[in-house]
């Protein structure tokens, strides 16, 4: 049925073009089969090859911290620029202390965000709250600057009673429905294809997606989807993908060829910029005019921030097998983003050692406090057990609760139940 | 010798063998693959025969499938299997049915391997048993090793094997030291897909387990021999052929069945060997019904009080085999 139904449509669009010449209009081209691009006829054949097009690198601020082309200085306001640098330190610390809390056992697991710093602040300050996020794993400055407090971030590691995931997630899978930011997902690059359709449902509502991804998540069927689907749907969506180096230990220049992610946006007919990843201006104005031209015009828009991962892909990962200290030390001296906002705030005299020093205690005595206070609060109800498995309890999962609540109330002083909140 | 070190030299003695042979997945030549069970075989072998592979599960499985038919002999190492999901229709609907659909023209010899099941707190979608999905496909061959012997013995069956094999191990038992028998250390040691193996022998009561399972069975049959209990523990080693006639001349002998494993109870491998028995003239040897120990029914938990009362325990074991036999 579904064939003959097809076979139907095919036939009638065949008879229109072929068979009644006559109501076609004077401007239909045999190209328009093809694309809405204008085809041109050629003679000569020759390659297009990956070196054809070369998308270049914006810049803004150089590695002195200056401005290098006036026109292009975004001019942020003195309190954004500080929440800017301040966010992306207070992300050092906290990365600093909940890497070595689970080196001591702490917490299971974690991921820093040493090196890209400048992709998570720049395009979160660019957009708006109720734009929707839907990030990999490593955005937690994007979190940060919506105002994701500590006592969120630090409840979500230990998955304790005040853990909004409940304590169902392995650290650093972060989600708020407040910030609109969607709870990460383990499997790799499902949020590509997922942001297309979340995008495809808020057009006209102007607002729009941006989704974070790797450069290795790119390698995935999704990421073809996305692009393709993002494209010919007219889905309102950002995908920002964070080319750090590394996917784990699989090199960028073994995970593609060509022209990097951007070189696949022109493909897809993609609207698509290139920017440092590691200057927070060039990513700022890039999101910027990405956000305008997704709403304005319904169109996806792909990012490309050249960035560096500058600690192991997680703490179930030893870098050091596969890339050298000289590398990663130039990245973290000549290339490193924190300081690169922090030369350009010295410069206009905005900041100094001083308040280098000051806001460096106060940040890391903020995450300690909220750090000890995670760690001591009692892990979530213990009928939180059966909930959420269905959106409706089905019977026979109530009637396992039921028999637990008898069981514990019988049995309450074997269990530990001062451990769980009440 | 580990687990990890019995996998690594099957692998090493099949591409010694057949140069047919060759690795692909993600990270495993320079890396040694990412739970190093790979280690060394790059720099042994080369580019040509250990391939590292963008992170693309669909597109390598693909890749895999397609080197197959071609007359190579492929090893596809999934980094875990909770990531072969991206993949699943290369591995069941081109690997598992191309035999069929080509009319015996075009076999598929394959493996697709890597750890498989609970690991430990890493939370639902990195810890969990897809035995039973892969078991349900005909077309496919299904094994899941317990120890550094099975490990040895059936990869290299299963490299030898014409057909698709999924090769499921376990990331918690890759550093495990078991025993080897000079036979096993043989490059001829290889152990047949489709027999169990009794890992102990026992008249009052058969458990039957695969992969870590085993372990947690032979845990509790110790301690149940010190109340007079002698448990007969069979390790599956493969799923799918399953050796029913193992399993049927165990229950002959002790009257009584219970399946262990981790995976989920729902159209798992325990209600498949439980049905096969109720089916068969084994059921009138039963003195009590047969039952299922199994991971427990949802996704699996991050807290780690809550993962260990998810999974089977040799505690479980125990207490269900002193209830069925009406032990003190």
């Amino acid at each position: 049925m579904v064939l003959s139904k097809n076979c139907a449509s095919l036939l009638g669009r065949y008879f229109r073009n072929t068979l009644i010449p006559k109501t076609l209009s004077a401007s239909y081209t045999s190209s328009q089969v093809h694309a809405d691009v204008k085809l041109e006829w050629t003679q000569n054949l020759n390659f297009t090859g990956s070196s054809s097009l070369l998308i270049p690198s914006y810049r803004v601020l150089n590695q002195q911290g200056q401005i290098i082309k006036e026109s292009e200085d975004p001019k942020l306001s003195d309190s954004v620029l500080e929440k800017m640098y301040k966010n992306m330190t207070l992300l050092n610390v906290i990365d600093k202390i909940l890497y070595e809390s689970q080196r001591q056992g702490r917490i299971s697991f974690y991921m820093t965000n040493f090196g890209e710093e400048a992709t998570h602040i720049g395009s979160a300050a660019a957009l708006n709250e109720d734009d929707v996020v839907f990030g990999q794993y490593r955005e937690t400055g994007v979190l940060l600057w919506r105002g994701f407090t500590l006592s969120e971030l630090m409840d979500q590691c230990y998955g304790n009673c005040d853990d909004q995931g409940k304590g169902r997630q392995m650290p650093v899978h972060y989600g708020s429905k407040r910030l609109n930011f969607v709870t990460i997902s383990s499997p790799l690059a499902t949020q590509l294809p997922q942001a297309a359709g979340a995008a495809y449902a808020l057009k006209g509502k102007n607002k729009i997606v941006i989704c974070y991804f790797g450069e290795g998540a790119a390698s995935e069927g999704d990421a073809h989807a996305a692009f393709n689907f993002a494209a010919t749907l007219g889905c309102p969506v950002i995908f920002f993908c964070r080319n750090n180096g590394y996917a784990i230990s699989t090199p960028s220049k073994e995970q593609y060829k060509g022209d990097g992610i951007a070189g696949r946006g022109p493909g897809y007919g993609i609207n698509t910029l290139r920017v440092d990843g590691n200057d927070i201006f060039a990513v700022y104005n890039a999101t910027k005019m990405a956000k305008e031209y997704a709403i304005t015009e319904n169109k996806p828009v792909l990012i490309e921030a050249l960035t560096y991962r500058v600690g192991h892909h997680s703490t179930s990962d030893d870098s050091t097998k596969y890339r050298s200290v000289e590398e990663v030390q130039h990245w973290t001296a000549t290339e490193n983003p924190v300081n690169r906002l922090r030369l350009y705030l010295e410069n206009k005299d905005l900041w100094n050692e001083d308040m280098e020093k000051q806001w460096h205690t106060e940040s890391r005595k903020d995450i300690l406090t909220a750090f000890d206070a995670a760690e001591k609060k009692s892990k979530p109800h213990w009928s939180e057990l059966f909930n959420d498995v269905y959106q409706e309890i089905p019977d026979h999962i109530r009637k396992q609760m039921e028999e637990m609540q008898q069981h514990i109330e019988q049995y309450k002083d074997q269990y530990p139940i001062k451990a769980y909140s009440p | 010798m580990t687990v990890r070190d019995a996998l690594n030299s099957a692998l090493d003695e099949e591409m010694e063998k057949d140069d047919r042979v060759y690795i692909l997945g993600e990270e495993v030549a320079q890396y040694d693959g990412a739970y190093k069970v790979t280690r060394g075989l790059w720099k042994k072998y080369g580019d040509k025969r250990v391939i590292d592979t963008p992170i693309t599960e669909m597109g390598f499985a693909g890749i895999a499938v397609g080197s197959a038919m071609a007359g190579l002999r492929p090893v596809c190492e999934f980094m875990t299997f909770n990531f072969a999901m991206q993949a699943i229709d290369q591995v069941i609907n081109s690997a598992a049915k191309t035999f069929y659909m080509s009319a015996g023209r075009v076999n598929v010899p394959i493996v697709f391997r890597g750890p498989n099941g609970a690991a430990a707190g890493v939370a639902a979608q990195h810890s969990q048993c897809f035995a039973a999905w892969y078991a349900h496909c005909p077309g496919l061959k299904v094994v899941s090793p317990y120890n550094s012997e099975d490990c040895k013995g059936l990869l290299k069956a299963a490299i030898r094997d014409p057909d698709p094999v999924v090769f499921l191990e376990n990331e918690l038992l890759y550093g495990v030291q078991y025993e080897m028998s000079d036979e096993a250390l043989s490059k001829d040691f290889v152990l047949p897909i489709g027999k169990a193996h009794i890992a102990r022998p026992g008249e009052h009561i058969t458990l039957v387990a695969h992969s870590r399972a085993v372990e947690i069975c032979l845990e509790a049959a110790n301690e149940l021999a010190g109340k007079g209990i002698e448990a007969e523990v069979i390790n599956l080693r493969s799923i799918r052929p399953l050796d029913m006639d193992t399993i049927n001349a165990s229950i002959v002998k002790t009257n009584h069945l219970v399946t262990v494993e981790q995976g989920w109870p729902t159209c798992g491998v325990g209600a498949e060997i439980l049905s096969r028995v109720m089916e068969s003239e084994t059921f009138y040897h039963l003195d009590q019904p047969a039952i299922r120990i199994t991971g427990v029914d949802t996704p699996m938990p991050y807290t780690k009080s809550l993962e260990i009362a998810a999974l089977p325990q040799p505690s479980d074991v125990i207490a269900t085999v002193k209830k069925l036999l009406k032990a003190q």
